[in-house]
C-alpha cells in the first residue's frame, strides 16, 4: 500500500506536479472538435415540437403541413419511435420500493412537463425544421399541473402507472434521537429551501447519431462523460448488438453532470437515424437547454441539532422533501441526490445520534438528476448553519463550536451514524488551517471596525466531506450498468514513445493530462512521447469514465497500474538485449539504465527498434509483450470520502440586499495531489457553481408549472464581474486502497461555497433580526428577511 | 425560403464571396457556410460571449448581427487572430495559468482579451473582471483568466518600455 515512489527530483517525476495540458492548445486556437461542430455526408438536422403544457392529454397531432414543406426529410411522433425502442425506467434495486413511471422517446397519449418533446422534424437543415416545427399542430386537453412538492405528497397520482407520486422514501434512524432532544441543553431548529437549478454547460447537449442499415451498426458522437453507458443504453434499448454500437465523445463544452443522463432528445434522434439511415444531428439551442437539461436540487429541508452544555452536538433530525420532475431520471436515477443529502448530514462532526426522513415526490417539471456535487452543499448547507445557529445561540464562535465538535483526526477510520465508512479525514487539521489563512482575527477586528461605519460584513464558514471514488456499491448493486472498473491500453511505438487509451473521459478538468503524467512517471519517459486517447468506446476499454470523482483516484490507479505492467514487460525485452537481470534495469529519461548506478545502457526507443523490426536477433522462444491491457475496480472502502473546509467574505448593502462576495477560502484534502494547478482549477470552478447557487440561480416556475426564467438572460450564471479572488490550501491525506493514493477533487468547491455563503450573510445581518435559509439569496428575499420590503 | 444575397466581406484576410439567406448570422455564417468552427454559440442572444469575433477590429456578438450586415466589412475570428500571432501571448499565458477548462468560451474570452488589451492601457483585476462581464465561462471561476490576461498585460507593458529604452 502506499509503495509510492514521490521523489519529486527524479527524471521525469511528474506525479504532483503543475504541468499545462498538452490538449489545451488545440483549444485555445480554435481547433476544439465538438460534436457540435461536426458535419457527416447525408446529414439531417433535428428540431423538436414541444410541449406548452405542464400536464396535459394529447388529442391530436396533425403534420401534414410541416410533412410537405420543402426540405422535411421525416417527421415523427410518440408511436414512430415507441415500436423500435424498449421503455426504459429508472429505478435503483438498492433503493428498495423505488417506482417511476416507463419512458419512451416521445409521448404516447400525455405530456407531463412544459417544454417536453412531442414531434421530431428532421431536415436538411436546422432552420427549415424550425421552420417546420412552427407548423405542426398538437391538439392538448391540459389538466392540472402538480407542480407543488408539499401538494405531490398527498395529491392523486398524475401518472396513471402509479399509485402515488411518492417516488422514494427512506428513513435513517440510528436510534437515541429523541432521548437525546429531550436531555438537550440547547435545541436549533431551522426550515431550508433549496432552489432548483441547472447546469448551463456552455456547450448545449449535442449529438450526431449515424445509424449504417448494412452492418446494423450505430455510431453515435454524443457530447457526454459516459460513452460506455450509452453504448449499453442504446444497444439493450434499440435491440443493436453491443459490439456493432460505438459511441464517441469528442471534446465536450462542459457536463458536470448533467450530460450523462439518458434524454427523450437523443434517444428520439437515435430512433430517427435508425429509421432514415442517415446521420442526424441534433443540438439543444439554449431555450431548449433550460427546459429539457436536468435540473438539481429543489428540497426542502426541516433540521434540528441538539446540543449539551458544552456545545457538543449530541443528536441531529432531518426530514428532507424533494421533487423531482415527472419521473425519475435514467438509468442513474432522480433519488441519488437526496440519498446523499440524508446520508452527508452532519459528516463532520463527532455524535452517534441521527434520524432522517427522506421523500422524493414526482411533480410536473422537467427532471432533476445528477449534478456537480450531488447532494453535498445541501446537506452542507444544512449542517454548517445549524452549527453556525447553535453558536449564536451559545454565543460561541463559529470556529470554536467547529472545534468542539469535529471527529478528532486520530479517531480513523470511522462510520458515520448515516452509515458511511471514513479511511481517514483530516478535518481539524483544515479547520486551523482555514483559520490561519483567512488570518481570521483580523477579519473579525476589521468587521468590528467596519460595522462601526455602518458597513455590514459577514464571514462565514463551513466544513463538507465529500465521496469519491465510488466503488459498484453506487449504482453496480442496484442492478445499473454503469461500471466502477476502469481499463487502460498502453502500446509502446516503435519510436519509443507509448500510447495509452483509457476509458476516463475529458470535459476539460484535465483528465488525459493526468493521465499523461501518471504514465510517463512510473515508465520513467519524457511527459511529451507518452498521447493519452479517450472517449471513443471503439478504441478504449469498457469503462466507468468520469463521475462522481473517480477520475483520477480510479482511472489514474488503472494508469499506474498499467504503466508498471508495461514497464516490467520492457525491461524483461531490455534485459534480454543486455543480457542483464530485469531487477537490476530501470528506465530513466528513456533510457534503460542501471537501476542502482543510473548508468544509461540502451535508449528505450532502440529496445522498441529491435523488438518491432529485429525480433530475429532476440533469443529463440522471446515474444516481446509491447502493449498491455490493464483493468483496475475499486477495491477496499466503498468510497474514498474527502473532506475540506471554506471561508467567505460578504458585504451586505442592508438598503438594496446586494451582496459584494469579497473573498473566499478552501483548505482541501482530495488524497495524493497528481496535478497542483488541475486540482485548483477544480476547486476554484466548483467554488463559482456553489456561489451561483448561493445568489443567483434558480430556475423559477408558476403554478401552472410553467419555467419562467428559461433564457440566459433570465436566468442568472456567476460572471467573472461577480466573483472574488478564490485562496486554496491543501492537505494530503491518501487513501491506502491504492498505490496512487488519490481521491477526487470536482465537488469540493460547489459542496460547501453556498454554506459558507449563507453563514456570511447570516453573520452580516447578526442583529438585524434576519436569518437566511433559503437559496439563490437574492436582494428581495434578503430585503424580505431584514422585514424592508 | 426567400431569395439568397450575395455578400462580399474579408474574413481572416481573405475574400470570401458567398451567396446567403437573409436570416444567416454572421455567427452561422462563419460555423457552416465556411467551416470556422472556432465561433461558438451558447445562447445565441448577446449575453455569453461564445460567439464574439472581431469586426473591423472591434469585439462583436457574431450570433447578434446577420451575414449580410457583415457584407463590405473584415471579420477576423479565432482562426484568424491565432494565424497572424496576434495573440500568441495570450494563449501562451491562458495556456500555463489553465485559464480554461471545456474550452467552449474560450475563443470568445481571447476576443475579449484581445479587446481589452488594443488600447494598450493596463487595467487592474477590477477593471479586467468588468471588461468580461459579458464571458460566461462555467469550468474555471474566472480567476485564472484574469491573472492571464492581466500576466499579458504588464508583459506587453514592460516590452513597450523596453522597447523605448
Amino acid at each position: 500500500m502506499n509503495a509510492f515512489a514521490g521523489s519529486i527530483d527524479r527524471p521525469n517525476s511528474y506525479i504532483g506536479r503543475s504541468v499545462s495540458r498538452p490538449n489545451a492548445k488545440r483549444l485555445l486556437e480554435g481547433r476544439g472538435r465538438y460534436v457540435t461542430d461536426l458535419v457527416l455526408p447525408r446529414m439531417l438536422h433535428a428540431a423538436f415540437v414541444r410541449s406548452p403544457y405542464a400536464h396535459g392529454k394529447i388529442v391530436s397531432i396533425d403534420i401534414e403541413e410541416a410533412k410537405a414543406l420543402s426540405g422535411v426529410r421525416a417527421v415523427f411522433t410518440g408511436e414512430d419511435l415507441a415500436s423500435i425502442c424498449a421503455p426504459w425506467t429508472g429505478t435503483l434495486e438498492h433503493f428498495s420500493n423505488m417506482k417511476s413511471p416507463p419512458q419512451v422517446p416521445l409521448p404516447l397519449g400525455k405530456v407531463t412537463w412544459s417544454g417536453q418533446p412531442v414531434v421530431l422534424i428532421v431536415a436538411d437543415s436546422r432552420a427549415i425544421a424550425e421552420d417546420a416545427a412552427e407548423l405542426v399542430i398538437v391538439d392538448i386537453e391540459e389538466l392540472p399541473a402538480l407542480a407543488d412538492p408539499v401538494e405531490a405528497m398527498s395529491a392523486a397520482a398524475m401518472s396513471q402507472e402509479l399509485a402515488d407520486n411518492i417516488c422514494f422514501a427512506t428513513k435513517l434512524d440510528s436510534g437515541g434521537v429523541e432521548e437525546a432532544f429531550d436531555a438537550a441543553d440547547t435545541t436549533v431548529e431551522q426550515s431550508f429551501v433549496f432552489g432548483r437549478h441547472t447546469a448551463v454547460t456552455l456547450e448545449p447537449r449535442a449529438i450526431v447519431a449515424d445509424y449504417d442499415p448494412s452492418e446494423n451498426r450505430l455510431t453515435a458522437h454524443h457530447a457526454t462523460q459516459t460513452p460506455y453507458q450509452f453504448q449499453d443504453v442504446y444497444s439493450r434499448h434499440y435491440g443493436i448488438p453491443e459490439a456493432n454500437v460505438r459511441v464517441i465523445a469528442p471534446d465536450i463544452g462542459g457536463s458536470f453532470g448533467m450530460k450523462l443522463h439518458v434524454y427523450h432528445e437523443e434517444m428520439a434522434v437515435v430512433g430517427a437515424s435508425i429509421r432514415l439511415g442517415r446521420p442526424i444531428k441534433y443540438v439543444a439551442d439554449r431555450m431548449e437547454s433550460f427546459v429539457s437539461d436536468i435540473h438539481a436540487r429543489d428540497h426542502r429541508i426541516t433540521g434540528r441539532l441538539a446540543l449539551d452544555r458544552d456545545g457538543r452536538i449530541t443528536a441531529m433530525d432531518v426530514d428532507d422533501l424533494t421533487a423531482i420532475g415527472a419521473f425519475s431520471s435514467y438509468p442513474r436515477t432522480s433519488a441519488v441526490e437526496g440519498n446523499q443529502v440524508i446520508r452527508l448530514m452532519g459528516a463532520p462532526y463527532d455524535f452517534s445520534s441521527y434520524r432522517a426522513n427522506l421523500s422524493v415526490v414526482f411533480q410536473n417539471k422537467v427532471q432533476t438528476s445528477q449534478y456537480r456535487a450531488v447532494g453535498h452543499p445541501i446537506a452542507c448547507a444544512v449542517t454548517e448553519c445549524l452549527v453556525d445557529a447553535a453558536a449564536r445561540e451559545l454565543g460561541l464562535d463559529p470556529f470554536e463550536i467547529r472545534e468542539r465538535n469535529l471527529i478528532p483526526d486520530s479517531s480513523y477510520p470511522r462510520t458515520s451514524p448515516t452509515g458511511y465508512q471514513f479511511e481517514k479525514l483530516s478535518h481539524q487539521v483544515c479547520l486551523a488551517r482555514l483559520k490561519s489563512i483567512m488570518n481570521y482575527d483580523a477579519l473579525r477586528a476589521e468587521q468590528a471596525d467596519q460595522r462601526q461605519k455602518g458597513i455590514l460584513r459577514g464571514i462565514g464558514i463551513a466544513l463538507f466531506v465529500e465521496i469519491t471514488n465510488p466503488s459498484p456499491a453506487f449504482y453496480g448493486v442496484g442492478g445499473a450498468r454503469i461500471s466502477a472498473q476502469d481499463g487502460a491500453i498502453l502500446k509502446l511505438t516503435p519510436s519509443g514513445e507509448v500510447h495509452c487509451s483509457i476509458s476516463v473521459t475529458e470535459q476539460g478538468q484535465g483528465t488525459e493530462t493526468i493521465i499523461g503524467q501518471i504514465v510517463a512517471d512510473q515508465l520513467g519517459i519524457d511527459r511529451e512521447k507518452v498521447r493519452v486517447m479517450t472517449g471513443d468506446t471503439d478504441t478504449t476499454p469498457h469503462g466507468g469514465a468520469t463521475w462522481a470523482c473517480r477520475g483520477a483516484g480510479i482511472g489514474g490507479e488503472t494508469a499506474l497500474q498499467a504503466a508498471r505492467k508495461l514497464k516490467a514487460n520492457l525491461l524483461a525485452v531490455a534485459g534480454l538485449i543486455l543480457q542483464a537481470q530485469p531487477g537490476e534495469l530501470d528506465i530513466r529519461a528513456d533510457w534503460i539504465v542501471e537501476a542502482v548506478t543510473g548508468q544509461q545502457r540502451v535508449r528505450l526507443s532502440e529496445v522498441a527498434r529491435i523488438a518491432f523490426f529485429r525480433s530475429d536477433t532476440l533469443p529463440p522462444e522471446t515474444q516481446a509483450q509491447l502493449s498491455v491491457v490493464h483493468h483496475y475496480a475499486p477495491q477496499g472502502y466503498p468510497f474514498a470520502f474527502t473532506n475540506g473546509a471554506q471561508g467567505c467574505l460578504v458585504e451586505v448593502d442592508a438598503e438594496t440586499g446586494f451582496v459584494k462576495i469579497l473573498k473566499h477560502w478552501v483548505v482541501e484534502d482530495c488524497g495524493r495531489i497528481i496535478n497542483p494547478l488541475l486540482v485548483d482549477e477544480q476547486v476554484r470552478g466548483g467554488v463559482v457553481q456553489g456561489l451561483g447557487a448561493a445568489f443567483f440561480e434558480e430556475c423559477l416556475y408558476n403554478e401552472e408549472g410553467q419555467l419562467t426564467n428559461g433564457s440566459l438572460a433570465d436566468y442568472l450564471v456567476p460572471m467573472a464581474c461577480e466573483m472574488p479572488d478564490i485562496e486554496i490550501s491543501h492537505v494530503e491525506t491518501p487513501t491506502r486502497d491504492t498505490e496512487l493514493g488519490a481521491k477526487g477533487c470536482g465537488e469540493a468547491g460547489t459542496a460547501a461555497a453556498s454554506a459558507a455563503a449563507m453563514n456570511a450573510v447570516n453573520d452580516a445581518l447578526v442583529g438585524h433580526g434576519a436569518v437566511l435559509t433559503q437559496i439563490p439569496m437574492t436582494p428581495t428575499r434578503i430585503l424580505r428577511a431584514l422585514g424592508t420590503i | 425560403m426567400s431569395g439568397k444575397v450575395a455578400i462580399s466581406l474579408a474574413v481572416n484576410g481573405e475574400t470570401i464571396e458567398a451567396l446567403v439567406a437573409p436570416r444567416t448570422t454572421l455567427a452561422d455564417f462563419l460555423r457552416q457556410d465556411i467551416q470556422l468552427t472556432g465561433t461558438h454559440t451558447g445562447c445565441e442572444m448577446g449575453v455569453c460571449g461564445a460567439c464574439l469575433v472581431l469586426l473591423d477590429d472591434r469585439p462583436v456578438h457574431a450570433c447578434l448581427m446577420f451575414a449580410v450586415q457583415a457584407d463590405g466589412c473584415a471579420v477576423e475570428t479565432i482562426e484568424g487572430l491565432t494565424h497572424r500571432r496576434a495573440i500568441d501571448d495570450l494563449q501562451k499565458e491562458f495556456h500555463e495559468r489553465n485559464a480554461l477548462q471545456c474550452g467552449f468560451c474560450t475563443p470568445g474570452m481571447l476576443v475579449s482579451a484581445y479587446g481589452i488589451l488594443a488600447s494598450g492601457d493596463e487595467p487592474d483585476r477590477d477593471g479586467i473582471r468588468d471588461a468580461l462581464s459579458g464571458n460566461y465561462c462555467r469550468c474555471t471561476g474566472y480567476e485564472s483568466i484574469v491573472d492571464a490576461i492581466e500576466t499579458t498585460a504588464r508583459q506587453r507593458r514592460q516590452h513597450m518600455e523596453e522597447e523605448k529604452a
